[in-house]
């Protein structure tokens, strides 16, 4: 569980970690589209060096970036080499039929491999510099025209709150039931997949169990002190959108100025 | 005196297919501004009354009324915001990421301008010691920190009626003799009424009338100092069965129940006088 580092948060006090979790996820979201943009070697240079540059400004060390990558990286060589080997153009290295080596393919397996990196990145920044619960409030601000459309977008941000507030008291209790069956004689992680898959019964039921009591007592907690769903609530965690933070997207449309500017048709390339 | 809370022949249980009641015809008033100690032994009825009391339960037989409504017929907000209940289990009643989240929990149910929030919780979390961890989240509090949370999420909303149930468990003594008198001041003030379920003597006996409950029934119900002395297996607090000592030696007591603290200061100035 502690290697995991996309969706944790380090405290701090770096210039990204005082943005509004509004423009994060604005410009997050917008850097996804804007990576399509790219094309020739300039503009990736460009948006590397961007990224670069947004990591240095978390405070946090570039090892956790990529260790923030490792889990993923068996799917990303694998959509690599598929790009890869079923790309045709340019000079062709290497001819086995449906399957052939190409420049193109090579060059697109790269562009590729950085456009998944990147997106990993920016994405780790952002969970990096943004307490979870604030990113919750962003999501459901950015949300909320959805709520025209009768999807029930402040349900949905408190339940997100919850769980959120619950995945500690939830790992702390997977630690004591599985104590609990240590104590009486349970050996995890040992004999066949089946055997090791039988252990977890034991762990998950009562886990179920608990749970269900637990969301039982929070739901009337939550009716006693006026908790009605559908009614109109005000909110206490304020956000507040600042001057860095509209600066934040004004950063983001010089970039795509420049990568329109530097793509291949009508750019330096032609 | 005017009595806000008029429960009538309530009876109850969690599996209709059993014949044994968890509750069974309790009738009972509290007046308005009065202090009620619910105590009874484990599995007795308490916490279901509670749940019965702010409607969270239906009562199969008899009425439930609290000032003048009837619970099960306004199951609405408005019908609710008047009456604070803090449950027994702390970690199961704490919504907010941080303390401050949780005390606006309720504030925000009732769609409270953000101003009047911060106003309210900053006092409530005074009166309950816990300013200084406003911004911590739940998994850095103890156990009575986490009550003394709940504590403060209710009396933000400023009920009119406050049922506590063993609210003050985790509390350590001291903190729990302050948190009451704090309480007490409060609910003299603002013409609070508290019914409080509680395992601690101390606290039932500083109460203005205590209730027992034995098997869903009601027992016994009276003055702190009538109860201590007809139900002789209730063990009174320390300085009650010192009074009661002192005054078949022919020393002179008031009838109400007097604090550890008021016994001493009494005793040294009853030792100054002769
Ligand atoms: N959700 C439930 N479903 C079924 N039975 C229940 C439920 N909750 C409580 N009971 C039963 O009802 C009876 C009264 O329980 P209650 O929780 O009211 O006791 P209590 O007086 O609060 O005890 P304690 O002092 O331990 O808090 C018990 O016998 C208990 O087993
Ligand atoms: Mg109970």
């Amino acid at each position: 569980m502690n290697k995991l580092i996309l969706g944790r948060y380090f405290p701090g006090d770096s210039w990204l970690h005082r943005l509004d979790p509004r423009a994060k996820l604005l410009a997050g979201v917008y850097f996804i589209f804007v990576l399509f943009l790219a094309n020739n070697w300039e503009t990736y240079l460009v948006l590397g060096l961007f990224t670069f540059a947004v990591m240095r400004l978390s405070d946090v060390k570039f090892g956790i970036y990529l260790r923030g990558v490792r889990p993923l990286i068996w799917l990303i060589l694998f959509t690599v080499f598929l790009q890869i080997l079923f790309t045709a153009g340019g000079e062709i290295y290497l001819d086995w039929g449906p399957i052939t080596i190409s420049e193109f393919g090579l060059i697109n397996g790269v562009y590729i491999f950085c456009r998944f990196v990147m997106i990993i990145f920016i994405s780790t920044v952002i969970t990096l510099t943004t307490k979870p619960i604030d990113l919750t409030d962003a999501i459901n601000i950015l949300l909320r025209p959805l709520q025209k459309l009768r999807i029930p977008v402040d349900e949905l941000s408190l339940m997100l709150s919850i769980s959120l507030r619950f995945i500690p008291n939830l790992l702390d209790e997977t630690q004591k039931v599985m104590d609990a069956q240590r104590a009486r004689g349970t050996e995890f992680g040992e004999g066949s997949l089946f055997r090791q898959m039988k252990t977890l019964v034991p762990i998950f039921l009562p886990l179920f169990v608990s749970s269900l009591n637990r969301a039982e007592d929070m739901a009337n907690a939550m009716e006693v002190r006026g908790y009605q769903s559908g009614e109109k609530r005000s909110i206490f965690r304020q956000l507040y959108w600042r001057r860095r933070d509209t600066l934040s997207l004004f950063i983001m449309i010089l970039l795509t100025t420049l990568l329109i500017w530097l793509r291949t048709e009508g750019g330096i390339g032609h | 005196m005017k009595p806000i809370v008029k429960v009538k022949n309530l009876t109850f249980k969690y599996d209709k297919r059993i014949e044994e009641e968890t509750l069974s015809d309790l009738s009972f008033t509290v007046n308005q501004g009065e202090w009620l100690a619910v105590i009874g032994h484990n599995g007795s009825g308490k916490s279901t009354l509670a749940k019965l009391l702010v409607g969270l339960l239906e009562p199969e037989e008899g009425s439930i009324c609290i000032a003048g409504l009837n619970v099960n017929d306004t199951m609405n907000r408005n019908g609710r915001s008047h009456i604070g209940l803090v449950f027994q289990n702390p970690e199961n009643q704490f919504i907010g990421t941080t303390v401050e989240d949780d005390v606006a929990f309720g504030l925000e149910n009732i769609n409270m301008p953000y101003e009047e929030m911060v106003k309210r919780i900053g006092k409530a979390l005074k009166l309950v010691d816990m300013y200084e961890f406003r911004s911590h989240d739940p998994s850095r509090l103890s156990g009575g920190q986490k009550q003394r949370v709940a504590i403060a999420g209710m009396l933000a909303l400023k009920p009119s009626l406050i049922i506590l149930d063993e609210a003050l468990v985790m509390l350590d003594p001291k903190s729990r003799r302050e948190l009451l008198s704090t309480l007490q001041h409060l609910i003299k003030t603002e013409n609070i009424t508290v019914i409080s379920i509680t395992h601690d003597m101390n606290e039932a006996a500083s109460a203005d009338r205590i209730m027992i409950l034995e098997k869903g029934r009601i027992v016994k119900s009276g003055s702190p100092s009538l109860i201590f002395e007809e139900q002789l297996d209730l063990q009174p607090p320390f300085a009650e069965r010192l009074k009661r000592e002192l005054i078949t030696r022919g020393g002179e007591f008031p009838e109400n129940y007097m604090t550890e603290e008021e016994m001493v200061r009494r005793l040294c100035n009853y030792c100054l006088i002769v």
